[in-house]
């Protein structure tokens, strides 16, 4: 029985693969949250960092990340909105239509360096701003934009017709239709794809080498003025990422302890973007449910 | 006396209003993005040309050239801009990476559509889904601190290089190529893969002559998307692969690629300088192949349909 | 000219005289093209106010489309030639506001699509974006299109639960009491029933012999049962003719046309 023997054997080795899949990502978290949690402590989180020195903290670096998450969702969430009831509801069938989705295909597969050096171009040398958190959250935002108007798009298009109807034969605007009764029953769908999408920001580096910049200014968590220069909220600040820190420091390697605080910083990396997943998925259900709750 | 709601319905209201507004808000996004778009490549293209339209190199020279040296003038007075190193370098991973990717991702996307239970399949959905969740400084980081020193002790030389890059890149653009797959060979009909079984056929044959065959544009797609990621991955790869400007002399020895060289050496040289200028056409160059991934994307998408 | 086993051009069509019936509605000469697909010819019908009118014929006899056709809802889907006589308007023409016109001229689909709100605000919704704030108005607008649609006393204690809570019967009621809580001059009906067990089916026949009192209804059904029961009128099609237009009774008892015949003796095809 040579077929039989072959298909038991071909099955095996899927099997296999798949086993060797998931051992590599259980190896991989392991390496790194046992490396790295035993560095987290709190002042670990909250310290600031060292550059000669070692018992530096992420403190800085975590504040930036988070900051620039928040602005690049600010900026983004609208546009990709925008664009993407376009593409469901508006777009007519037509070469613009053919151009607009091209173009987002392309933006979407652009490497992030290159975004990232697009923005160090338009805001560092054209607007001469500097490495700013306002060009890194601009540079982040194109390299959402994509990701993010075509989750909603796929949303509000799992959102059956018969709704868009319902609306329209109730004498509704097209407009009024589509933000009052499609989005809101799309917004499990949009909140998954947005809070998935905050992950890969958090998480991303090399736009922002060149945009936010390298360095972890010192900054005052006291002055909450904006226009402070020294205030954490300022938006033309350079601001070093949790993740460009762990590049920096694997790069130059400078800091006596950088293996330690690569290790906890990755731990935290990883450990964000477990929580953005998984608040992905309770948003996305507990959202789900309410929509067709028995209030 | 005139019939209200005659003429109502022959008069523009609300709804008529919301209905532009909403129009031109929509428009409005979607055209930042085209600007966008489009802004990217007229920067990047005209910071690009300048190398070959004012520091008058020749393209040729650019694309074959072995020796990356931009700040040194050779015999001529000209400065030595040969990319080829980089494009060798970035090649070199990317299919590297895609070559070990394919069986694993064709593997686990079969065990996910055919082999598993459901629980199963759920459990590889989830460790697709975290594994392009984790961010490419930390692979980068684990490559530094357990690929690059197990490549030294099983392969010899430093442990920098394509081989290290290709490792790390093998595993971040698995999840990409695994998850489309999964796709297109759920995208075949159900019932080819019951004919096939009701004609006596085993699984496995099921598998190799009806599925992966109906499936075979959708998974070639899924490759290059691989290719498209690995080949414009800049951290992760850049940690590894020792960053020596120089022709690769085999997997083991330092290397670099098109987007290594970027970062490290966009800070490190002067808006206008000949060297700078030489980074952008490599920069041009990353955006050009990200191009020519989309458009064979297409192609083969259209070929799919045709079939 | 005939396509496969009928002709065409062997029809009966329905005229009112126009001083003894009102007419709510009017359609002359209508087309209706999916892309090259032509897919209504020469609908040429008159709808009598206060009466339930229905549309029946196999499935792709063109039924819906026509029906759809009359409050704009094919506008972007296909293209629409002809007049939409209304209130001695033609209401297919670009210079109407049709959210205007839809208000008017109300419709309920064949499965039912209530908003993901609460059975309140399924009702109140339409109402509010139109500007009416009154909340005691709009309690007293609930109540009565609930009770219209013979849902009030299965859902009054539950006003504030999601719209999805309900069965699939109770739902199709609540978007025929949506729709007449608008107060619309003609309802549109396209198979309300088709997706629901005989239960609730029987309770939406009741509910529109009720509304004919205030309302026009035009009504899609492939259910002849139905169409008998509770309809004053009743248009034949057949592959996107109308072949024969008529009382109910006539239709039902003495058909004049061949495929009518045919189509209600059964032996169609």
């Amino acid at each position: 029985m040579g077929t039989k023997l072959q298909n038991n054997i071909a099955i095996t080795i899927i099997r296999v693969i798949a086993a060797l899949v998931v051992l590599i990502l259980v190896l991989l978290l392991g390496k790194i949250l046992i490396a790295g949690v035993p560095h987290i402590s709190w002042h670990f989180l909250t310290a600031p960092s060292q550059s000669f020195e070692s018992g530096g903290g992420i403190g800085v670096q975590l504040f930036n990340s988070i900051y620039l998450l928040v602005l690049t969702l600010i900026i983004s969430f609208p546009i990709s909105l925008g664009a993407g009831i376009f593409l469901s509801e508006y777009a007519p069938k037509n070469f613009f239509t053919a151009v607009v989705r091209m173009s987002i295909e392309v933006l979407s597969s652009l490497p992030s360096v290159v975004v990232g050096l697009f923005g160090f171009l338009l805001f560092v040398v054209q607007f001469q701003m500097g490495f700013s958190i306002l060009s890194g959250a601009v540079a982040l935002t194109f390299f959402n934009l994509p990701l993010l108007t075509r989750n909603i798009e796929e949303s509000l298009r799992a959102v059956p017709n018969l709704q868009r109807e319902a609306g329209m034969a109730l004498g509704l605007s097209k407009w009024r239709t589509v933000t009052k009764i499609i989005l809101p029953e799309a917004l499990p769908g949009i909140i998954t794809g947005v809070v998935l999408g905050a992950g890969r920001v958090f998480g991303e580096a090399a736009a922002l080498i060149y945009t936010a910049g390298q360095s972890a200014t010192n900054i005052d968590f006291g002055n909450w003025n904006p226009f402070n220069s020294a205030s954490p909220l300022n938006l033309l600040r350079p601001a070093e990422t949790l993740a460009v820190h762990i590049w920096k420091i694997n790069s130059e390697g400078v800091m006596p302890d950088a293996a330690a605080v690569s290790a906890g910083s990755s731990a935290v990396l990883i450990i964000a973007v477990l929580i953005f997943n998984l608040l992905a998925r309770v948003l996305g259900n507990s959202l789900y449910r309410k929509l067709t709750a028995t209030k | 006396m005139e019939d209200p709601i005659k003429s109502k319905i022959q008069s523009t209201s609300k709804e008529t209003r919301q209905d532009i507004l909403g129009r031109c808000l929509t428009y409005l996004c979607i055209g930042l993005i085209v600007a966008i778009v489009l802004s990217i490549f007229i920067f990047v293209a005209s910071k690009g040309i300048a190398t070959f339209t004012v520091n008058k190199a020749s393209l040729w020279e650019f694309l074959t050239g072995k020796n990356w040296n931009p700040t040194v003038t050779d015999a001529s007075g000209k400065p030595q801009l040969g990319a080829l190193p980089m494009i060798t370098g970035s090649f070199g991973v990317t299919i590297l990476a895609v070559i070990f990717a394919t069986p694993f991702a064709i593997g686990t996307a079969l065990y996910m559509t055919e082999v598993s239970s459901k629980k199963g399949e759920k459990i590889l959905q989830s460790v697709i889904e975290l594994l392009v969740g984790i961010p490419s400084v930390v692979y980068g980081f684990i490559g530094l601190s357990v690929i690059v020193p197990f490549v030294r002790t099983h392969f010899g030389g430093s442990g920098y290089g394509i081989l290290s890059g290709s490792f790390v890149l093998f595993v971040m653009v698995l999840p990409t190529v695994t998850s489309m797959t999964v796709d297109s060979l759920r995208a075949v009909p159900r019932y080819y893969k019951e004919a096939s079984l009701a004609l006596g056929a085993t699984r496995w044959q099921t598998i190799y002559k009806v599925l992966l065959r109906s499936a075979t544009s959708g998974i070639l797609t899924a490759i290059i998307f691989g290719m498209a990621r690995a080949f414009g991955e800049a951290l992760a790869v850049q940690m590894v692969i020792g960053n020596a400007a120089i022709m690769p002399k085999g997997l083991l020895s330092s290397a670099s690629t098109l987007t290594s060289v970027l970062t490290m050496g966009i800070g490190n040289t002067v808006m206008g300088t000949v060297g700078n200028n030489a980074l952008w056409s490599l920069a041009l160059i990353l955006l050009l192949m990200s191009l020519i991934f989309n458009i064979v994307v297409r192609l083969i998408g259209r070929k799919g349909r045709m079939d | 000219m005939s396509i496969g086993k009928y002709d065409f051009n062997e029809k009966s069509i329905l005229k009112f005289e126009p001083q003894e019936h009102e007419i709510a509605i009017e359609t002359k000469n209508l087309q209706v093209y999916y892309g090259n697909n032509h897919a209504l010819f020469d609908g040429n019908l008159q709808f009598e106010r206060y009466k339930i009118t229905s549309l029946i014929g196999a499935s792709g006899s063109g039924k819906s489309t026509y029906l759809r056709s009359l409050n704009r809802m094919n506008d972007n889907v296909a293209r629409v030639d002809g007049q939409i006589m209304y209130r001695g308007l033609d209401v297919n023409t670009s210079k109407i506001n049709v959210y205007e016109m839809r208000k008017h001229i109300g419709m309920v689909f064949q499965r039912p699509n209530p908003f993901s709100k609460s059975i309140r605000e399924n009702i109140t919704f339409a109402l509010k974006e139109q500007g009416l704030k009154n909340k005691n108005k709009l309690n007293q607008i609930v109540e009565q299109s609930l009770r219209d649609a013979a849902l009030w006393d299965e859902v009054k204690d539950d006003l504030d639960k999601s719209a999805w809570s309900l069965s699939g019967g109770q739902q199709q009621r609540l978007c025929i009491a949506r729709t007449i809580a608008m107060k619309p001059d003609i309802l549109l009906l396209d198979e309300p029933a088709s997706a629901l067990d005989p239960i609730s089916t029987s309770k939406i026949e009741e509910t529109l012999v009720e509304l004919k009192k205030r309302y026009t209804i035009i009504i899609v059904t492939h259910n002849m049962q139905q169409a008998s029961r509770i309809s004053d009128f009743t248009a034949f099609f057949h592959l996107g003719h109308i072949l024969e237009y008529d009382k109910t009774k006539h239709i039902f008892t003495m058909p004049k046309v061949t495929a009518t015949n045919d189509y209600i003796s059964g032996n169609f095809g």
